[in-house]
C-alpha cells in the first residue's frame, strides 16, 4: 500500500529553547488526537483498546522537551500517544498504528501500547517497563554515551514489585533515569488513596532518589522541573525522580470512566492544556486551526481503504 | 584451549571466552561474584577476569531479566544467572511479556539478545522449591528458544552459541550434571548430528548399527539414564533403540526429527523427561512426529511417555527418588510399547 501524500505530515516537537506557541501546538495536537482517537473509536473505526491521556498532554510535553533527543532513551508505558508525539512528532504512523496499518510505526503489529521508534520504547505490562527502562540506562552507561533514560509509570504502577527492584538497581549502579511518576489520581478506576499506602515522595526517597513533586498543571513549571532533573540525573550519573500531578480528565480506555460529574467537572476546570492556551496569547486560535487541519488530513489518509468517516 | 573435564568447567570456559570475544557481553546474576562464583560456581574467575563486566545483582530475579532485556535492547549481550530454575516464575513475565515479545511487537525492528541461564533438576534432596525442571512451561512462548546442554556434546559450545543468537534464549543446565565427565559418544552407535537453519541448536542422533527397534527421546540430564536404559533393553531384551538427544527443547526442532523419520520408521516411541510428562516437552514431541508419520504414511508408532510423577518433589532423598524417573521407568515404559 503507497502512503498517502499526507502520510508525513509531521508535528514539529519542541525542545528548551522553543517558544511557549511550540509546545502549546505540540500539546494541542496530543489533545486532539486522544479526542480524534475516541471518536473513531465510537465510530468502530478502532478495533480492540487504547489508553487517552487527556489531561496528562502538558507533562509529555515538557518532560519530552527536557530531553536530549539526539541521544536519550524514552521508555514509555500504557498510556503513551502523548510521550510518542512529543517525541517525534509522527502522528501519521501513530495513528496508522492504531488502526492496525501496515504503514503504522510498527508495522500494526504493536498498536496502542507497543510502539517503537529510534529511541523510543512502550509495553503495556505495569511496571516491566520500568526494569527494562534502567537497563538501558546500564546498556548507555557501558558505551559511555552520556544518555539520559526517561522511564514513564504512574501512580497505580507502585503498586508493581518490580518498580522498586527497579529502582533499588539504578540507585545501586548509579545509572542516570529520570522515573516521571504521572500521579493522575485513578489507576483505571481505583482512587490512588485507595490503592497506595504512604506516598510516592517518600518511596523514591527510601532509593535515595532525589524527587520533584510538581502540580502538573503549569508548563513553565514542568519543564524547569524536568528539566532540573535531567540534567542533575546526566551530570550526577545517578537517578532522578519527577511527580506531575496532572489529573486524568478522560477515561482510562473507552467510556470507562466512573467518577463523579463534580468531581470531573472541578479537574476539567483547571485543564493544563487549557492553562497553555491562555499563555500563549493571540496565537492560540491559529494554531488550534492548524492542529485541527494536520488532523483532519492525517486521519482522512489513515482511513483510506479502511471505510468512510 | 584446553579440554574440559566437566560440564561445569565446559560451561564456565565458554562463558569466559564469550567475555573476552566480545566487549557486549555481560553477565549478571545473584552471588555470581568471586571468590564465591555463583551457587554452582558456573560463574568462578569471572569477576576477577572481567570486574566490569560481571555484575552481582539483588535478589531480584524480574528485575535482573528486566534490566537485561533493556541491556539487549540497546545492543549489550546480556548473560543473566537465575540461582535456581524454580525461580524462573519471578521473572516469567519479564521472559514472556517482554524479552519475547519485543522483536516481533516492535515490526522487527529491534533484537533482544539475552540469555537466561538456570540449573534446574533435583536428586540433591533440595526438596519441593528447589529442585524442579520448569523449563517446560516456557515451551511454545514465541520468540523465546528454550536449549539444554548435555555431556555428550560440548556445554560451553552450546552455550555460546546462545550468546552469539540476536534472540532471547532460555539455557537450561542440569545440577547433577555439573559433575558429570564430559564423554564421547558410545562407540556403539552411529552418531549423528542435526542442525540447520531453522533449528540451529544440535540434536544428537544416536543409531544403532543395525535396524533399530525404536526410539529413546531424551533431553539434558537425563541423558544419562537413558543411556543406561538403552545398554540395559540391549542386553537383558536384545532390543536395539536409537536415542535422539535434543538440545532445543524450543521451537521443536521438527527439521531434525524429519531428517531422522527419513531413515526408517520407529514401531515405538518412548520421551524421557525430569518434569512431570503431563503438557511436557515429550508431549510436543509425540505430536510433531505423529504428523511426520502421517505425512509420510508411515507404520504405526506405539507412543509412552517418561516423566516424574505429578507430585512437589519431596525433599527425603527415598522420597524424592519414588517422584523423579528412574532408569527401570524408562526401561518398563519401552517394554510396555511391544
Amino acid at each position: 500500500m503507497t502512503p498517502p501524500a499526507t502520510a508525513h505530515a509531521r508535528l514539529a516537537v519542541t525542545d528548551r529553547t522553543s517558544r511557549l506557541a511550540d509546545h502549546y501546538r505540540v500539546a494541542a495536537t496530543i489533545r486532539r488526537f486522544e479526542q480524534m482517537l475516541l471518536d473513531q473509536f465510537a465510530r468502530g473505526h478502532v478495533a480492540g483498546t487504547t489508553h487517552t491521556c487527556i489531561g496528562q498532554e502538558v507533562a509529555a510535553v515538557a518532560v519530552t522537551a527536557a530531553l536530549d533527543r539526539t541521544r536519550d532513551c524514552v521508555f514509555s508505558n500504557h498510556r503513551g500517544h502523548g510521550h510518542f508525539l512529543a517525541y517525534c512528532g509522527e502522528v501519521f504512523p501513530l495513528l496508522a498504528e492504531i488502526l492496525g496499518r501496515p504503514d503504522g510505526v510498527c508495522g500494526g503489529r504493536g498498536g496502542s501500547q507497543h510502539l517503537h521508534l529510534r529511541n523510543f520504547y512502550s509495553n503495556g505490562i505495569q511496571g516491566g517497563t520500568v526494569g527494562n527502562a534502567v537497563g538501558v540506562a546500564l546498556a548507555e552507561k557501558t558505551k559511555r554515551s552520556g544518555t539520559v533514560t526517561c522511564a514513564w509509570l504512574g501512580d497505580g504502577t507502585f503498586g508493581e514489585g518490580l518498580v522498586y527492584e527497579a529502582m533499588n538497581t539504578a540507585a545501586l549502579w548509579r545509572l542516570p533515569v529520570v522515573f516521571v511518576i504521572e500521579a493522575n489520581g485513578i489507576a483505571q478506576t481505583t482512587p490512588t488513596a485507595t490503592q497506595l499506602a504512604g506516598s510516592l515522595a517518600a518511596r523514591c526517597a527510601v532509593f535515595d532518589i532525589p524527587v520533584a513533586e510538581t502540580s502538573g498543571a503549569d508548563f513553565a513549571e514542568l519543564l524547569a522541573a524536568a528539566s532540573r532533573a535531567v540534567d542533575a540525573a546526566r551530570a550526577e550519573a545517578r537517578p532522578h525522580a519527577l511527580v506531575s500531578h496532572a489529573v486524568r480528565l478522560g477515561p482510562h480506555s473507552k467510556g470507562d470512566d466512573t467518577r463523579p460529574a463534580a468531581l470531573l467537572e472541578a479537574a476539567w476546570a483547571g485543564d493544563p492544556v487549557a492553562r497553555l492556551r491562555g499563555q500563549v496569547g493571540d496565537a492560540a486560535d491559529r494554531i488550534d486551526r492548524e492542529v485541527a487541519d494536520l488532523m483532519a488530513l492525517v486521519l482522512a489518509a489513515a482511513l483510506a481503504g479502511i471505510g468512510s468517516p | 584451549m584446553t579440554r574440559e573435564t566437566t560440564v561445569l568447567a565446559s560451561l564456565n570456559a565458554g562463558l569466559s571466552a564469550a567475555l573476552a570475544a566480545d566487549d557486549r557481553v555481560i553477565v549478571l546474576g545473584e552471588d555470581v561474584l568471586d571468590p564465591y562464583g555463583g551457587a554452582f560456581k558456573v560463574t568462578r574467575g569471572l569477576s576477577t577476569r572481567f570486574p566490569d563486566r560481571v555484575l552481582a545483582t539483588p535478589i531480584s530475579e524480574a528485575g535482573i531479566v528486566a534490566v537485561a532485556t533493556g541491556a539487549a535492547l540497546r545492543g549489550l549481550r546480556p548473560v543473566v544467572e537465575i540461582m535456581f530454575g524454580d525461580f524462573l516464575f519471578l521473572a516469567g513475565d519479564q521472559i514472556v511479556n517482554h524479552a519475547a515479545k519485543y522483536r516481533a511487537m516492535f515490526n522487527d525492528q529491534v533484537r533482544v539478545p539475552l540469555v537466561i541461564r538456570t540449573p534446574a533438576g533435583g536428586r540433591r534432596g533440595y526438596g519441593p522449591t528447589h529442585s524442579q525442571s520448569l523449563e517446560k512451561h516456557f515451551l511454545g512462548v514465541p520468540g523465546l528458544w528454550v536449549v539444554a546442554p548435555h555431556a555428550l556434546a560440548d556445554p560451553g559450545a552450546l552455550l555460546r552459541q546462545a550468546i552469539d543468537l540476536d534472540d532471547p534464549v532460555l539455557f537450561v543446565e542440569n545440577k547433577i550434571d555439573y559433575g558429570a565427565q564430559l564423554a564421547t559418544e558410545p562407540a556403539d552407535y552411529a552418531a549423528v548430528r542435526l542442525a540447520d537453519a531453522a533449528s540451529p541448536f544440535p540434536t544428537l542422533w544416536l543409531a544403532p548399527r543395525g535396524p533399530a527397534d525404536g526410539l529413546l527421546l531424551c533431553y539434558g540430564g537425563m541423558t544419562g539414564a537413558t543411556l543406561t536404559a538403552a545398554a540395559t533393553l540391549r542386553a537383558t531384551e536384545r532390543l536395539d533403540l536409537g536415542l535422539v538427544i535434543v538440545s532445543q527443547l524450543a521451537p521443536t526442532p521438527a527439521t531434525h526429527l524429519e531428517a531422522i523419520l527419513a531413515k526408517g520408521a520407529p514401531t515405538a516411541v518412548v520421551t524421557v523427561e525430569e518434569a512431570p510428562s503431563e503438557g511436557g516437552w515429550g508431549a510436543e514431541m509425540i505430536a510433531t512426529i505423529e504428523r511426520i508419520r502421517d505425512s509420510r504414511r508411515l507404520g504405526a508408532i506405539a507412543y509412552r511417555r517418561v516423566g516424574a510423577k505429578s507430585a512437589p518433589i519431596p525433599s527425603a532423598r527415598a522420597l524424592e527418588d519414588a517422584v523423579l524417573p528412574q532408569v527401570d521407568d524408562i526401561v518398563a515404559a519401552v517394554l510396555d510399547c511391544f
